[in-house]
């Protein structure tokens, strides 16, 4: 994460572009006085802010087409936003740019409990999609912990995952169909009621792309039946190190469950003080392994979970035995966010994946670097797909931890990347992760990207410097790095 | 295998396309079937073979191109795993580069996905020589566009893979498969229904008037569950043999002469009024119809049932095997192959013959 420089809007630009955008479009979705656009100066990652020359909430498709279609005409870069709350910048404005929100696209258009289907406008919230398929004992799978806010579009956007997502899959193994608006306005839709479509999986593409290819305007989605029983175990353990070994365990056993969590005890400690959940606060790990589907699959996959959990060295295992308890349990999991936003004035959230079996080396390896920066980083991590999420406690008012923050940060992206994983496994890239890009991909990989790109949006509006970063950024980092005297990049080509 | 056989690969790529050389990429050949006629000089995969990595405990294995997918089958079996998109072979050379190029899944698609939502990531040659790597072997990774996933059913005209990652599943303990007779209506209300609730099925197909469904669980799941749905249950080795036969159109509905067609569609649809005679798989969402109505008409109904049809197998080799995706989505498709393929050296026009 570095820091942006700030763009001074152009007054005489913003004028010219808001009054060919009010030609389409009424005057009240029109808005470029700071009181009306300070409101969209950030997304989640509040680290970075830039307010919009001008934002639009067009309600149609037809609006938004046309927004477009303006924007193009005029070279101006378009963020599409959802509710904004993505933790990677993904939706931070553009100076000279026009923020488009999607917000007022709130309809749910159909439900279809026969095919198992919901079509939804893209800024249908997530947790929406779920109460109006529950009355058909259905529901949506994919649950990022941001879901009472976040927007389907959005998530579509960053291919959102959540705790589910090990036996349910990410949005991209949840939604059949995407209509959107390329940047020049132009109507697409990849996917379809069918379970695949011919040609290329435009679809695959389009989801997790991060606003860079297609405005979503209307997304099908898969839904499932609820499960009839869901119960959660927790299980302690007196070593981070073994409870790891504990996850792969489970797996090994030809187990996949619901949810596999996991915390450790500085996280346990805050989330307890926070959400009085019932944790163990003598122990070193804490193991949260949901099992769902009939009576019978549950009992039978809880008792083999208990048996693998006991023989990894489990000190204390406990079974929810209602929903009361079930929810009790999740809900300090769920608060883990706001739990350590409690205990530091600042933290900064880091979305590394890993392989599974490199879970204690990296355990070990952030411990060292808390020490190495003076900063306490409490870990959650969905432990049965690697995903991390460490926390660093700082405080932004002293620029110096923020220095440390981002060096912290940077090193355990790195160190993810090293092992054999990924920078992010679920949040994005947006502006946050962008020069950790560099040591994901090589310049070969990001000329594909950037030629991509091209394929859908030519001119380059969309979302302009997010998520892929440009070659000559690259080359400047990596010198940043040596400079900095941190881990080279030496398969990285000089520009 | 070594760097150098690599730069081989990559010089001739080079070559290729400096000389406007069409490459006729392929592994096994079990395939050549599948798409429009393939055309060009055969690129041949079958040597880069071998599994790099599987780590159980990761649910991911990686392999070469040219890795048979029998071996891969036997290895994850070893180990109590499966390809979880039970992938046709279509014949005992196939390999699992040929496997994610087709892209195509068998029975288990309905309840656990396709072969592109296993993909986790793979290393492709692309038409400039260069080894490029997307995805990785993890299960959650957002980072960069999801190029590996694009490149499953892409039928090789994107590049040659020359690896592939692909997270796997842990085989279901106990496998049962009941049958009850029902016309194909009955078959489609009963599949939609079933598909609302949690009952286990893992594979189900309709054909000769009678509805197969697959149980997969445990079987302190499968007894209730099978109690619960009646009709009769297979023996073993009759179940196996009989989901062996839907997988690789051995069973007897695929000796039929006509047009084999692929119609992929909106899964509560009622039964489409063709010519012909028809399979069901996927909980209704996949068609097989064997008949001699016009190309025209099959894909019409297709698309009317919110899906489209694939010429799959006919004696017409000159007949297009895929539909047309309107014009905006072409163009995007079209740019697709020139970010990978600039010259259009790999496989033109076994997707379309645009490109």
């Amino acid at each position: 994460m570095t820091m942006l420089k700030v763009a001074v809007i152009d007054r005489a630009r913003q004028t010219e572009v808001a009054r060919a955008l009010r030609r389409v479009l009424p005057e009240s979705s029109v808005l470029f006085n700071e009181e009306d656009t300070r409101p969209f100066e950030c997304d989640g990652l509040t680290a970075y802010r830039q307010l919009p020359m001008v934002v639009v909430t067009p309600e149609t498709e037809q609006q938004a087409a046309n927004v477009l279609k303006i924007c193009h005409a005029m070279q101006v870069p378009v963020v599409p936003r959802g509710a904004g709350t993505g933790l990677s910048g993904g939706a931070l404005p553009h100076g000279e740019g026009v923020l488009l929100s999607m917000a007022r696209f709130m309809k749910v258009l159909a439900v279809d409990p026969l095919a198992r289907t919901a079509k939804v406008q893209p800024g249908v919230r997530n947790t929406v999609v779920s109460q109006v398929a529950g009355p058909f004992g259905l529901y949506y799978a994919p649950d990022p912990s941001s879901q009472i806010a976040c927007t389907i579009g959005g998530n579509v956007a960053e291919n959102s995952g959540g705790v589910h997502c090990l036996k349910y899959g990410l949005t991209l193994h949840n939604v059949l169909r995407v209509r959107g608006l390329t940047a020049a306005g132009e109507i697409v839709e990849f996917g379809s009621d069918a379970l695949d479509s011919p040609g290329y999986d435009l679809l695959a593409l389009t989801i997790g792309s991060e606003g860079l290819l297609v405005v979503v305007t209307e997304v099908t989605l898969r839904l499932l039946p609820r499960p009839a029983v869901a119960r959660v175990l927790m299980a302690s353990f007196d070593d981070a190190e073994r409870a790891g070994n504990a996850v792969a365990a489970v797996i090994a056993a030809g187990i996949i469950p619901a949810g596999l969590e996991m915390m450790d005890r500085a996280a346990i400690l805050a989330v307890e003080e926070f959400a009085h959940a019932g944790y163990d606060t003598d122990a070193a790990a804490v193991l949260l392994c949901e099992s769902d589907g009939t009576e019978e699959e549950v009992g039978e996959e809880i008792r083999k979970v208990t048996g693998v959990l006991e023989r990894e060295g489990a000190s204390r295992i406990v079974v929810s035995h209602d929903e009361a308890e079930r929810l009790r349990i999740w809900s300090g999991r769920k608060a883990a966010f706001p739990a350590v936003g409690r205990i530091s004035p600042d933290y900064y959230c880091m979305d590394g994946t890993i392989p599974r079996s490199r879970l204690g080396e990296v355990l070990r390896f952030i411990a060292g670097l808390q020490e190495k920066y003076g900063l306490r980083c409490p870990n959650v991590f969905h432990a049965g797909d690697g995903n991390l999420h460490p926390l660093i406690l700082f405080d932004a008012n002293d620029p110096d931890q923020l220095a440390r923050t981002e060096a912290f940060a940077a090193e355990v992206l790195e160190k993810c990347v090293a092992v054999g994983g990924t920078i992010t496994g679920e949040h994005g890239v947006g502006v946050e992760k962008i020069d950790q890009m560099c040591a994901q991909f090589g310049a070969d990989e990001l000329d594909v990207f950037h030629r991509l790109k091209r394929a859908f949006d030519p001119a380059g509006v969309l979302n302009p410097g997010k998520a892929v970063p440009t070659l000559a950024r690259c080359a400047e980092y990596g010198g940043m790095h040596v400079h900095r005297g941190a881990l080279p990049f030496p398969d990285l080509p000089r520009f | 295998m070594s760097d150098e056989f690599m730069r081989a690969w990559a010089e001739r790529i080079r070559t290729a396309s400096e000389r406007g050389v069409s490459l006729c990429i392929r592994g096994g050949g079990s395939k050549d079937f599948y798409g429009n006629a393939p055309a060009g000089e055969v690129f041949d995969t079958a040597n880069h073979a071998g599994i790099v990595a599987y780590e159980p405990t990761e649910l991911v294995l990686t392999a070469r191109c040219g890795t048979r997918l029998t071996e891969i089958e036997q290895a994850l079996a070893a180990k109590g795993q499966m390809l979880a998109f039970e992938p046709p072979h279509f014949g005992a050379n196939a390999t699992i580069g040929g496997c994610v190029a087709a892209g195509l899944s068998g029975p288990r698609r309905a309840s656990a996905g396709a072969c592109r939502d296993h993909v986790l990531g793979v290393r492709l040659m692309d038409g400039r020589g260069r080894s490029l790597a997307f995805g990785g072997q993890v299960m959650k990774n957002v980072a960069g566009y999801d190029v590996s996933r694009v490149i499953a059913g892409s039928l090789g005209t994107l590049g040659v893979i020359l690896e592939v990652s692909l997270k796997v599943v842990p085989l279901p303990e106990r496998e049962r498969t009941i049958v009850r007779p029902m016309t194909q209506a009955e078959a489609i209300d009963a599949l939609s229904w079933l598909a609302g609730r949690s009952y286990p099925v893992s594979a189900s197909a309709w054909v000769d008037e009678a509805l197969y469904l697959r149980l997969s669980g445990a079987e302190r799941v499968l007894a209730p569950a099978a109690g619960a749905l009646g009709g009769d249950t297979l023996d073993d080795s009759e179940a196996l043999a009989f989901w062996l036969g839907v997988r690789e159109q051995q069973s007897p509905f695929f000796a039929n002469a006509n047009s084999l067609w692929r119609l992929s569609i909106r899964p509560t649809e009622e039964p489409i009024p063709l010519p012909g005679t028809w399979m069901l798989e996927w909980h209704g969402a996949l068609r097989w119809l064997r008949t001699d109505a016009s190309e025209d008409e099959v894909r019409e109904s297709a698309r009317r049932a919110g899906g489209h049809a694939t010429l799959f197998r006919s004696a017409d080799s000159s007949a297009a095997a895929f539909t047309r995706p309107g014009a905006t989505e072409l163009g995007i498709m079209k740019g697709v192959k020139e970010a990978l393929d600039p010259h259009g050296i790999f496989n033109p026009g076994r997707l379309y013959p645009d490109f």
